[in-house]
């Protein structure tokens, strides 16, 4: 059995920085991940992030994984274990681990989920066919070991993944055929978007996939129209000849250890799935343990990062940890968090946290603690 | 199928190694995954699907999925998306659910 203060499952953004945050106030820290490194999705980012300073703008994703992890082995109230796959929550507080084939016991006092989300597939014939890959997928295998995925491709999806790995495919070298977009609109950052558009990318709008065709890989897609009912109109299909169909159709927050340890979850369309209610300080229903990141509700990496930030502030003050600056500190990251989700960009974000963000621990007794309230 | 040229990021592919599938030899790198191997290889064909026997091969490339599962110096279900190549290796097409012996 491993005793320790603070357990961070997940040792990615948010992971890293609530692993850090709860470290400077001197509690002692375990994360465990089940990836052999730490970083999780950052490692195979190469854009520049938007936003503050603080959120670390116009860094690159791999650079800011390389520089988290390099302060967390630093630190000595930090200890990490890689290659450890979080099993399970038991009642008396313990979590089970897998490690090297072996199984581990671990039992804190305070618990931070930061397990991060799971990319979507859409429906379409011979969508489970090789070939057909999440776009964050791609994104590894191009990124983290230089292999391509296929000469040619199709992108399901215009929002920030779709457009920021289609560019990034081009980079290396793979042609993209097209992109397609069921909303009217584009939902990438047109800094993103512009890049490929003038790459010569073209992204069709209210167009969706209807099918992929091989016979044992991907050999070609047909999109097709969408009217304003979202609706496909007959007699616009289009045939690309493409090996490789990326999705980018979202991600959903990965929960199954919160749904184990009985914390109250909700279905929140705006946040992508079912996700734990919180109070502002990112605690859960259930005492001591905390979620920050893609968990919690899909996101960008750089709020993920201050959610982080903010639980493990949260988890060490809980603890009796304290700082001179701590409160100063703890009011930098809310409004750095609100700076994230300001104007009109965030206003899906805004919505699905009013449903899910409670201000007072006392309001979680009066919720039934089945999901669907 | 590999990228040589990138306009930021330098890949180091430090030593050579030899492996098997289905009986093939092939040639991956130290510290890749094997599905990034068999990638490289232009394999991109994983394993059958159970009760169709379909053709399945990777989808998340994280380990969440089970796309693509394979059979690793004869152990089945293996997510090669995150198993490292190591030298020697022997690694299958897994069909069906895979048996534990």
């Amino acid at each position: 059995m491993i005793a320790c203060e603070i357990c961070v499952i997940g040792g990615g953004p948010a992971g890293l920085m609530a692993a850090l945050h709860a470290a400077s106030l001197g509690a002692s820290v375990v994360i465990i991940d089940r990836n052999d490194y730490l970083g999780g999705q950052l490692i195979k980012q190469t854009h520049r992030f938007f936003g503050s300073k603080e959120q670390r703008a116009s860094e690159r994703g791999v650079n800011i994984s390389r520089e988290l992890s390099f302060a967390v082995e630093e630190e000595e109230n930090i200890k990490v274990l890689t290659a450890a796959t979080a099993l399970g929550y038991y009642k008396d507080g313990v979590v089970t681990v897998e490690k090297d084939e072996r199984f581990l016991k671990i039992k804190p006092q305070k618990i931070i989920v930061a397990t991060g989300g799971a990319e979507k597939t859409l429906p379409f014939p011979n969508n489970d066919l090789p070939g057909v890959y999440g776009a964050g997928a791609v994104q590894t295998l191009v990124n983290v070991y230089g292999v391509k995925p296929g000469q040619r491709v199709l992108m399901v999806g215009a929002g920030n993944i779709g457009v920021i790995v289609s560019y990034q495919l081009l980079q290396a070298g793979v042609e993209v055929a097209g992109i397609v977009e069921a909303a009217p609109r584009i939902g990438a950052y047109w800094v993103h978007a512009a890049k490929v558009v003038r790459a010569g990318v073209p992204i069709y709008t209210r167009h969706t996939i209807k099918g992929a065709w091989g016979e044992k890989e991907v050999e070609g897609a047909t999109t097709v129209e969408l009217d304003d009912q979202w609706r496909p109109i007959p007699g616009t299909e289009k045939d690309f000849d493409v090996d490789v169909i990326c999705l980018s159709v979202g991600l959903s927050p990965l929960t199954e250890i919160l749904w184990q340890a009985g914390c109250a979850m909700k279905y929140v369309p705006e946040l992508s799935g079912y996700v734990p209610l919180r109070n502002v300080d990112m605690e859960t229903s259930v005492p001591g343990i905390y979620i920050a990141g893609d968990a919690g509700g899909i996101e960008e990496a750089s709020a993920a990062m201050m959610e982080g930030a903010l639980a493990g502030l949260s988890a060490a003050r809980a603890l009796g940890y304290s700082a001179s600056d701590f409160n100063s500190r703890r009011a930098n990251i809310l409004r750095e968090l609100e700076n994230l989700r300001s104007g009109p960009v965030g206003e899906k974000i805004r919505k699905g946290l009013k449903k899910v963000t409670l201000i007072e621990r006392q309001e979680f007794r009066v919720l039934p603690l089945s999901s669907n309230f | 199928m590999r990228v040589y040229e990138h306009p930021i990021l330098d890949f180091t592919r430090e030593k050579k190694i030899k492996f098997t599938y289905n009986g093939r030899e092939l040639e991956g790198f130290e510290g890749e995954t094997v599905a990034a191997a068999l990638h490289a290889n232009g394999i991109r064909t994983m394993r059958e699907s159970i009760h169709l026997h379909r053709p399945r091969g990777l989808f998340c490339n994280i380990g969440n999925c089970s796309s693509c599962l394979m059979i690793v110096d004869g152990k089945p279900n293996v997510r090669v998306c995150v198993e490292k190549l190591r030298e020697g290796m022997n690694v299958m097409t897994q069909k069906g659910k895979g048996e534990l012996k």
